[in-house]
């Protein structure tokens, strides 16, 4: 609950910045060298902060039971494995995936509000959101209106991010700004702003249907706009990249940046998540071969 | 709501060592001095040992050049000078150095943990940055042998002769390759000392000149401290004198070239001022800070040394600058994980104390971040002296170690004022977003490096040295090549 109404942001005062700089500093974290127990133990924090991903319009509820089932059964040849954080599903899949998921611990998301365009009527992304949640969604995923953001209508996508928050209930709110789509990395950093302004209790980079999508200096951009807005506030808020992190490498580089950007308090699938379809198989992969010394073929690793 | 939230960087992920593999090194247990093409004992028998000052294990032996030896490798530069180099046509005299420049980049793995090992720089930066700018000296020189005609249009350039060299301990292939790749793409002979503890790096380059197949006496290295220096400088057979090293030495090189007809160039040192504008990139601008005071311990002579921050930004960037200095890795050069390594020698560390003491003692407030140190080494953790002006010696002198001065200002012209208050003139750097002010405060900076937006930054086309006690003369660019040239106005200009 916050103590006071949400005020917009000055985006003018929001601090700029160098690209080239963000880029070295990403060099400088894809330097870092992740061996033995620190490597385990970030392959299988990895795993534990996957929204395991399935968003096309050619899903049907027995591809969503499928991959619900991978979600809970990773891979059994390994015990002890953690599961994923949730499954992430269209609106109309909600339910399937509430059902199949039961008492997995494992949280349902639903992107909503007209996704990925989100070119629709405002009530048309409430009442979309409305359904998510009463059909058993515990996350939703919102796109903002980037249309109105280019055209510096700030007001429009910080009231619709209000009244979709408000939509949300209990349910938590990941704001996706599709930063392929805004231009440069300031722009991302102030719509990153503006979304925790709002009331976003995520920030997430991208709805995976626009290239590019999460890059390592835009998520450092918004890691940096999450730092600043908690220093200020003391509100910790949450961050999605999504979109293109298809490895182990990779998303070891992506804890080691958020490690050592925002620390201990956010390594965790409460407050860092990964919106990924194929990284938990390629993980597992890591897993066993650090397990047994030996690469397996993917053949020994199920995919739903 | 009003509480002061703070990030934690502890405990976070604790990342598992990573060291670099050292099994494909060759070592020596000694080493003479390379003369004449040929790795001699010096006349003397005297020897000294370079050691790692991560461990403060030995390494190797190697021999202490007196003047004899220098007499000896100077009397076979001009042999090999007046015989075979100055002889050799310029296309053929090219074709050796690119061969050097090759054999570095081939052999670059060897020479950067052998460089880590000696000096305690951390892999990633003798890996990524010194060995490669090595290599990649020595390819643009070579670039220019048979070319100085268009280097220099008009003037017929012609080679000096015999060239004496220094070099200090802080970027020890690095610095020889900035003196040994103009010297010998210009047609020069040289004689070369490397720092009495790092000298292992240059004799590994004496191992590859000779495997290239470079004429005999084309280079000599004499290893030695500052008496051997001192031989060398006095030689009355040189032509060319150059050194990077402290201003005091510096001083005396002067004193004792002055009159003598002998050019020559010298980097010493700086206390270079970082600027933050108001409007700058922060988080940017906190990595740059980063990189300019901390690289390479501080062991940098063009080290931004000297914060300078406007008032109106001055506590964020602090507070996101501490955060950043909280995720430094101090520790074995050789882990690849390292940000931090160990300080060059146990005098270096205390000098670098003795100063941290001073700040103490003059009321300033000292902060030092990053992980812990290891017990044993030479080992200084990242400091930031805040509370400062410019009457603090810490602020004054160059302290050359991980320790950054931290003052504020109000105004552009505070800020110009401040920075150009120093008798060094190195380097320097602002941090804006603006365009405009970054042409109108580089332009009033008296220094001869400043760098925007970014800091130590280095590529062999750019001209680099000082104003002021920093120096005199260029390294780097065609400037550099023209050092080792006679162009028809006064030798060396």
């Amino acid at each position: 609950m916050r103590a006071t109404e949400p005020r917009i942001p000055d985006l003018a005062r929001v601090t700029p910045v160098d690209t080239v700089g963000v880029e070295e500093r990403v060099a400088r974290f894809r330097s870092r060298s992740i061996k033995a127990a620190s490597k385990v133990a970030g392959l299988r924090l990895t795993l534990s902060m996957i929204d395991l991903t399935t968003l096309e319009g050619a899903d049907t509820p027995g591809k969503v039971r499928q991959l619900c089932a991978k979600a809970q059964h990773l891979h059994e040849r390994m015990p002890d494995l953690p599961t994923v954080a949730a499954v992430c599903v269209y609106p109309t899949m909600v339910s399937v995936a509430r059902d199949a998921l039961g008492d997995s611990g494992i949280e349902v998301a639903s992107v909503a509000t007209a996704f990925p365009s989100g070119q629709a009527p405002l009530s048309v992304k409430l009442d979309d959101t409305r359904m998510a949640v009463e059909a058993g969604a515990a996350e939703i995923d919102m796109v903002i209106a980037r249309g109105a953001f280019l055209a510096g209508d700030y007001d429009t996508v910080f009231d619709e991010i209000i009244a979709v928050k408000a939509a949300c209930g209990d349910a938590h709110l990941k704001v996706i700004l599709e930063t392929g789509e805004l231009g440069s990395l300031d722009r991302v950093r102030q719509a990153s702003m503006l979304a925790m302004a709002a009331g976003a209790d995520f920030i997430k980079t991208s709805t995976g249907k626009i290239q590019p999508a999460a890059t390592m200096p835009v998520t450092l951009t918004m890691l940096h706009a999450i730092r600043d807005h908690y220093l200020e506030t003391g509100l910790q808020v949450g961050m999605k990249p999504a979109g293109g992190i298809s490895n182990a490498k990779l998303a070891l580089h992506y804890l080691v940046m958020l490690n050592e950007t925002l620390g201990a308090q956010w390594m965790t699938p409460r407050w860092f998540r990964f919106g990924a379809s194929s990284l938990a198989n390629d993980v597992l992969m890591q897993l066993e071969k650090q397990a047994t010394g030996r690469y397996q073929s993917p053949d020994y690793f199920s995919k739903d | 709501m009003a509480t002061k939230s703070t990030l934690a960087f502890e405990p976070g992920w604790q990342y598992d060592p990573a060291p670099e593999s050292t099994d494909h090194v060759s070592l020596r247990d000694s080493y003479g001095l390379f003369i004449d093409g040929e790795f001699t004992p010096a006349a003397s028998g005297k020897t000294f040992e370079t050691i790692n000052p991560a461990t403060q294990a030995p390494i190797a032996n190697v021999a202490q050049a007196g003047s004899e030896d220098v007499d000896r490798a100077v009397a076979a530069a001009r042999k090999a000078y007046d015989t075979v180099w100055s002889k050799m046509k310029p296309a053929e005299r090219g074709k050796y150095v690119f061969r050097i420049a090759r054999a570095i980049a081939e052999r670059a793995r060897e020479f950067a943990v052998v460089e880590s090992m000696d000096g305690g720089k951390p892999i990633r930066e003798s890996r990524d940055i010194d060995i490669p700018l090595a290599s990649a000296h020595f390819f643009y020189y070579a670039g220019w042998a048979d070319k100085l005609d268009y280097a220099f249009p008009g003037v017929s350039p012609k080679s000096l002769g015999v060239a004496g060299q220094v070099i200090p301990w802080n970027f020890p292939l690095l610095m020889a390759a900035w003196k040994l790749a103009p010297a010998l793409a210009a047609g020069n002979t040289v004689v070369l000392k490397p720092a009495e503890t790092t000298p292992l790096t240059a004799l590994k380059l004496a191992e590859l000149i000779a495997d290239v197949g470079l004429p005999p006496g084309v280079v000599n290295i004499v290893t030695g401290a500052g008496d051997t220096g001192a031989n060398l400088v006095r030689h009355p057979d040189l032509d060319k004198f150059a050194f990077t090293g402290s201003t005091a030495v510096g001083r005396d090189i002067m004193r004792t070239l002055a009159g003598t007809g002998t050019p020559y160039t010298l980097e010493l040192g700086g206390k270079a001022a970082n600027i933050v504008l108001e409007d700058a990139a922060l988080d940017q601008a906190v990595e740059g800070i980063v990189n300019g005071i901390f690289f390479n311990q501080g062991h940098v002579c063009c080290a931004g040394s000297r914060l300078l921050v406007s008032e109106a930004v001055a506590e964020p960037l602090l507070e996101r600058l501490r955060a950043r200095i909280d995720t430094l890795i101090v520790g074995d050069p050789l882990d690849k994980n390292t940000d931090i390594g160990a300080i060059n020698s146990e005098a270096q560390l205390a000098r670098i104390n003795e100063y941290i003491d001073i700040g103490r003692a003059e009321g300033a407030d000292v902060w030092q971040g990053g992980s812990e140190a290891p017990k044993s080494g030479y080992y200084c953790r990242p400091t930031l002296i805040t509370d400062v002006a410019q009457s603090n010696r810490v602020v004054q002198e160059e302290i050359f170690g991980p320790v950054l001065t931290v003052q504020t200002f109000r105004t552009f012209d505070e800020a110009r004022e401040k920075a150009n208050n120093t008798p060094y003139g190195l380097s320097g750097g602002v941090w804006t977003d603006k365009g405009s002010r970054i042409f109108k405060m580089t332009g009033a900076l008296r220094a001869g490096v400043v760098w925007a937006n970014t800091f130590n930054k280095f590529d062999p086309t750019s001209p680099f040295g000082g104003y002021k006690e920093s120096g005199m003369g260029r390294e780097g660019g065609l400037h550099g090549l023209g050092a080792y040239l006679d162009l028809g106005m006064g030798a060396g200009a």
